[in-house]
């Protein structure tokens, strides 16, 4: 079991959790001005990668507040957790924080 | 019966203390401290069970969790029999009663046998060669069969009446394992005040030091040390020993979860907990799970009587038992020498047979002891088939070939060694890399991934002074210390030759040299493997089965895995090892399902009408964690016809219908219009406070997710309701957009499921019998519309009552505080009497909105209909620039023809009901496979129309209204004709009323 710092709570075991797959996809502003396939790709292309990602996680049994996070997907290590509306953490080449 | 195989003297067991327990009817005695395993062995018992596929003759292997052989049966009493226990971890208790496995008609005489002498037929990958043909026979014929004749033990019949327990620890340093190392690491971690567990998986701490009779530790014997530690260890109010307690799993950061027998070994059960689940939590871990003796592989290695040498020494040291009178060790390790030392000072004649030519010191002190020491021989074979009569050995010469004639040695033990593998099996499940030393043919810990460390044998280090030296620095470390001590400890006898398979003069082919006792499988059954071309050594453990069953190939895998190695003229490390998964020994059900059975399984949510209904005998059903009433049957009535009558009572006169269930989201803000716009398919800025509308909302992929009424109880607050299953995943798809992608909207969303009740009262009698119950609402039509809300009391309770129907009759949802909701319903109820009103439950409300064509999201939608598909595309606010899930229905999927869209269906025999989930086609005689239309979604005998009713989604399913289509039953196609959705009342007037 994942242990996920909430950036509201703090340490908290993985069960009170729920994850929202690849964080910092912003819903266009006028889904409208898009053509088919750029609306497809919001909707269902997703990296998938293996190493550190950026995730959209949500503390459901907990203060219910949604959060982003890199977190190595082979390791399974947390690299940070951060508010949302933040910019994502620069990582180097090794997966490691700058 | 006597024990005659018990010594005198000597052994940790308690001699004031007798016990007796029951093996296959007899009785046998033992004493507090001894294992299943030590008692039978002094009763001169050594036939233990017969094993899984030859049913061959078999004792014990060993003294610890790794045995494979001796799987008992263990009746605790009614209710906790329990199968397969190993007879080497079980503690003796008064009046247990212990059952062997695997034969018939006894454990003497067993049938299963010829299963032995017709062995060349039972090769590996045996039953899928010959069990495939024809098809048909492997379910029904040879499948039972095959069941039948093999396996263990039997599953218990009866239900587990014991209670398990479950801790959560948040500790500094874990450690796992209590031998020296173990031990060494918990002193120095202990000094640091830092939260220390200290776990070990047997009945005593100590590990090899219970059996130690002959080091000495810091100048005094081992036995001292051991208990000067553990009573050191005692003394700190920050360290918990745990004794009995088996850490099993390795998961991710620092999660170990271990199990904790904790009444196993009482004479009593059920006083307390029988076993409770650690879930631990560790900054920092420490293994120190010492290390498993290899056997080794020569022809007959598994007669009863022939268990590894340390097993020997510690019946002897540790339970004052000697495993046979005259005992031959064979080796290829230098710690055979000491247990035969032990065992010629226990007073019995000992030979050994080492292969290796060249020994170490080891020798000289065996010799002296009086041990006769036979150097460069390899082992034959074993004669016996109960009990091991004679071991045949051969000299070999320099390259490992028999040189000489064999010789038969006269003995009824055999202790053999064929060296030491390390325990890696928590570092492995904490997903550290292994390295191979090939000098030593060890796999040890290499790179770790966790914040873990090993200490000890587990590690490789295999002399005593290394371990606890070893064990202190990692303890030390792990509590940021870099402090080291230097224990003084007597030289023990370490080094080994690693051999696969013993040399022999015999045809390889031809003889039976165990590798995994568990599974039957012999060396050349793991070549025939490698031969057919299975090189991959997770496919040979799945082909012959080695290292598989209840211990894991914990003495066979590093065998296994050098013969594929060496057939495949490979390095170790490039065949690799399979994965060492959790958990490291066999652990309960009960423990693990642990307090979530019965009514904790899933937790049953219960309205505030809950008991009322029960009382009047409702059925109930279980609608995601709730309990709803389903039906209320009369006496002599069932279910359809229930129904029938409440469906008919309630349009004729009225029906009460407990909807508390349904999801209640209060949405607040300045924004709160503008939010439901984006969320809803509907408008909403121009909705009055005061009235309802029926809103509907999608993902963003344009799919319907959700429905309900919502209520506008001021221009910045909205009552929302949503399905009964669906309230969680509303909640948090609203919050998900409010938090991430609209977070400047001022909105407030709280969950109110639980704070109303809501008791719906439907009927045209439904005005009438709540009218003189409510004091400051006027219900007249004009003054409260349909879908209209008023806010006002009823019983002079404050109430939010919503003019709604889903039934399609004039109706009432009132909402009431939760804590009045019982009160109200009887008050509703006793009003309603003189009118006729009958409780319905949610059958009967199915039907009722299905009369009226009103869709069930997850029953008639499935995740992939837009709104158009089910018939509501009118209700999209078109104006509004964006919602989620608008730019989706403009896909080119989403507006193309044919879609399947919801239909109704009408049987030609009116009494027909079709099968919800049916398929639906338009031409039976369509060659297969045949073009699907789509399926029945709903399907119900209607009261009103006095017939049978279904929803359908169908492929252009309105261009179709009319036509007759063909839906599949058990008995083969029948017809329906296909109309619209709505098959009562069409126009609405009863609304109205």
């Amino acid at each position: 079991m994942l242990l996920i710092k909430c950036p509201y709570c703090g340490q908290r075991p993985e069960t009170e959790f729920k994850c929202g797959g690849e964080a910092h996809i912003a819903r266009p502003e006028d889904p409208s001005a898009l053509n088919d396939e750029a609306w497809a790709d919001f909707l269902y292309t997703r990296s998938s990668i293996k190493g550190v990602l950026a995730e959209r996680w949500m503390h459901s049994h907990g203060c219910q507040r949604w959060f982003n996070a890199l977190r190595n997907t082979h390791s399974d290590a947390f690299l940070i957790t951060y508010e949302m509306g933040k910019p994502r953490p620069a990582v180097d080449e090794n997966g490691e924080l700058k | 019966m006597s024990a005659p195989f018990r010594l005198p003297s000597g052994g940790r067991i308690d001699r004031s203390k007798p016990l007796t327990f029951t093996f296959n009817g007899q009785s046998i005695p033992a004493f507090r401290g001894d294992t299943l395993a030590s008692a039978l062995l002094a009763s001169g018992k050594v036939l233990f069970g017969r094993s899984f596929k030859y049913h061959r003759p078999r004792g014990l292997l060993s003294h610890g969790s790794d045995e494979p052989n001796a799987l008992f049966s263990v009746d605790r009493g009614p209710g906790r029999v329990d199968p397969n226990n190993r007879a080497s971890v079980v503690d003796v208790t008064n009046g247990l009663t212990i059952e062997t496995q695997n034969h018939w008609p006894s454990l003497d005489f067993d049938i299963g046998a010829v299963n032995d002498v017709l062995s060349p037929v039972f090769v590996s990958g045996f039953y899928y060669k010959t069990f495939m043909w024809p098809k048909s026979f492997w379910t029904k014929v040879y499948e039972p069969i095959i069941r039948a004749a093999a396996g263990l033990g039997k599953p218990p019949v009866a239900p587990d009446p014991d209670r398990y327990g479950n801790r959560h620890a948040h500790v500094d340093v874990l450690i796992a394992g209590a031998g020296p190392a173990g031990l060494a690491a918990a002193l120095a971690a202990a000094k640091s005040g830092k939260r220390v567990v200290l776990a070990d998986e047997q009945q005593e701490m100590g590990g090899a030091l219970l059996h130690e009779t002959t080091a000495e530790i810091e100048g005094k014997p081992a036995s001292v040390w051991l208990s000067e530690t553990l009573a050191e260890l005692a003394g700190y109010p920050n360290v918990t020993l745990l004794p009995r307690t088996t850490v099993f799993g390795y998961y991710n950061h620092n999660h170990l979860v271990a199990i904790e027998r904790v009444t196993d070994h009482l004479d009593r059960p059920g006083e307390t907990i029988r076993e409770r689940l650690w879930q631990f939590r560790a900054a920092e871990v420490v293994i120190a799970a010492g290390s498993l003796e290899r056997p080794l592989a020569f022809a007959d290695n598994d007669r009863p009587g022939i268990m590894l040498a340390e097993s020997v020494r510690v019946f002897i040291n540790r339970y004052g038992v000697l495993p046979g009178r005259q005992i031959v060790f064979a080796t290829t390790s230098a710690s055979a020498y000491q247990a035969a030392i032990d065992a010629r000072k226990a007073g019995v004649d000992v030979t050994l047979v080492d292969l290796r030519t060249q020994a170490g010191p080891e020798k000289a002190l065996a010799v002296s002891a009086g041990v006769k020491v036979m150097s460069g021989y390899t082992v034959i074979r074993s004669e016996g088939t109960k009990r091991v009569k004679a071991l045949i050995v051969a000299p070999v010469d320099a390259s490992g070939k028999v040189s000489g004639p064999r010789v038969r040695l006269v003995c009824d033990c055999v202790g053999m060694s064929g060296g030491w593998t390390p325990s890696v099996h928590l570092f492995s499940q904490s997903r550290g890399k292994l390295s191979f030393e090939a000098e030593r043919d060890l796999f040890v810990p290499g790179t770790s991934v966790q914040a873990e460390r090993s200490a000890g044998a587990c590690r490789g280090t295999f002399d005593l002074a290394g371990a606890l030296n070893e064990g202190f620095a990692a303890g030390a470390a792990a509590c940021g210390s870099a402090e080291t001590r230097n224990f003084s400890a007597s030289p023990v006898m370490t080094g080994f030759k690693a051999v696969r398979v013993l040399p022999t003069d015999e045809n390889p082919t031809k003889v039976k040299a165990f590798i995994d006792f568990q599974n039957d499988v012999t060396a050349k059954d793991v070549g025939l493997a490698v031969r057919e071309g299975f090189h991959s050594i997770e496919h040979v453990k799945r082909y012959t089965t080695t290292g598989m069953a209840s211990d894991q190939g914990k003495t066979s895998n590093m065998n296994a895995l050098g013969i594929v190695a060496d057939i495949l003229q490979k390095p170790i490390p490039a065949v690799g090892t399979t994965t060492f998964r959790p958990p490291f020994t066999p652990v309960s059900f009960g423990a693990l399902i642990n307090l979530n059975r019965h009514g904790l399984f899933d937790p049953a949510r219960h309205t505030p009408i809950h008991d009322w209904a029960a009382a009047q005998g409702a059925v109930f059903e279980d609608v995601g964690q709730w309990r709803r009433a389903r039906y209320f049957p009369k006496p002599g009535e069932d279910m359809h016809a229930a129904v029938l009558r409440e469906c008919k009572q309630t349009r004729e006169s009225a029906g009460i219908f407990d909807a508390s269930t349904l999801g209640k989201i209060e949405v607040v803000g300045p924004d709160a219009a503008e939010f439901m716009n984006r969320i809803y398919i509907n408008a909403w800025t121009k909705l009055e406070p005061g009235r309802c509308r029926y809103g509907l909302m999608l993902k963003e992929d344009g799919y319907v997710f959700d429905d309900g009424v919502v209520a506008r109880i001021a221009e910045d607050r909205f009552h929302v309701t949503t399905t009964t299953g669906g309230a969680p995943r509303v909640l948090a798809h609203m919050e998900d957009y409010l938090q991430t992608e609209w977070p400047d909207l001022k909105v407030h969303l709280t969950s109110t499921t639980e704070q109303w009740a809501v008791i719906a009262v439907q009927g045209p009698k439904a005005r009438d019998i709540i009218a003189p119950l409510v004091d400051d609402i006027d219900l007249s039509p004009e003054a409260f519309p349909h879908m209209a809300m008023r806010s006002g009391h009823i019983c002079g309770v404050p109430t939010r009552m919503f003019r709604v129907s889903f039934t399609g009759e004039l109706g009432y949802e009132i909402n009431v505080p939760a804590d009045y909701g019982r009160a109200v319903w009887e008050a509703v109820y006793a009003a309603g009497k003189p009118h006729g009103i009958v409780p319905y439950g949610t059958e009967t409300m199915h039907v009722l909105r299905a009369d009226k064509g009103f869709i069930i999201v997850g029953q008639d939608t499935d995740g992939t209909q837009t709104p158009d598909d089910v018939g509501y595309g009118g209700m999209i606010a078109k104006a509004k620039p964006d919602f989620v899930g608008k730019r989706s229905l403009a896909r080119p999927d989403c507006v193309a023809p044919g879609r399947k869209q919801l239909v109704g269906l009408l049987t030609e025999n009116p009494q027909e009901l079709l099968d919800e989930g049916a398929q639906i086609v338009a031409d039976p005689n369509q060659p297969v496979p045949m073009k699907m239309l789509g399926h029945v979604t709903s399907s119900y005998p209607s009261a009103a129309l006095g017939r049978s009713i279904a929803m359908a989604m169908v492929a252009d399913g309105r261009n179709l209204t009319g036509k007759t289509l063909y839906i599949t039953t058990p008995k083969g196609f029948t017809t329906a004709v296909v109309t619209g959705t709505v098959f009562f009342d069409p126009k609405g007037e009863r609304l109205n009323g």
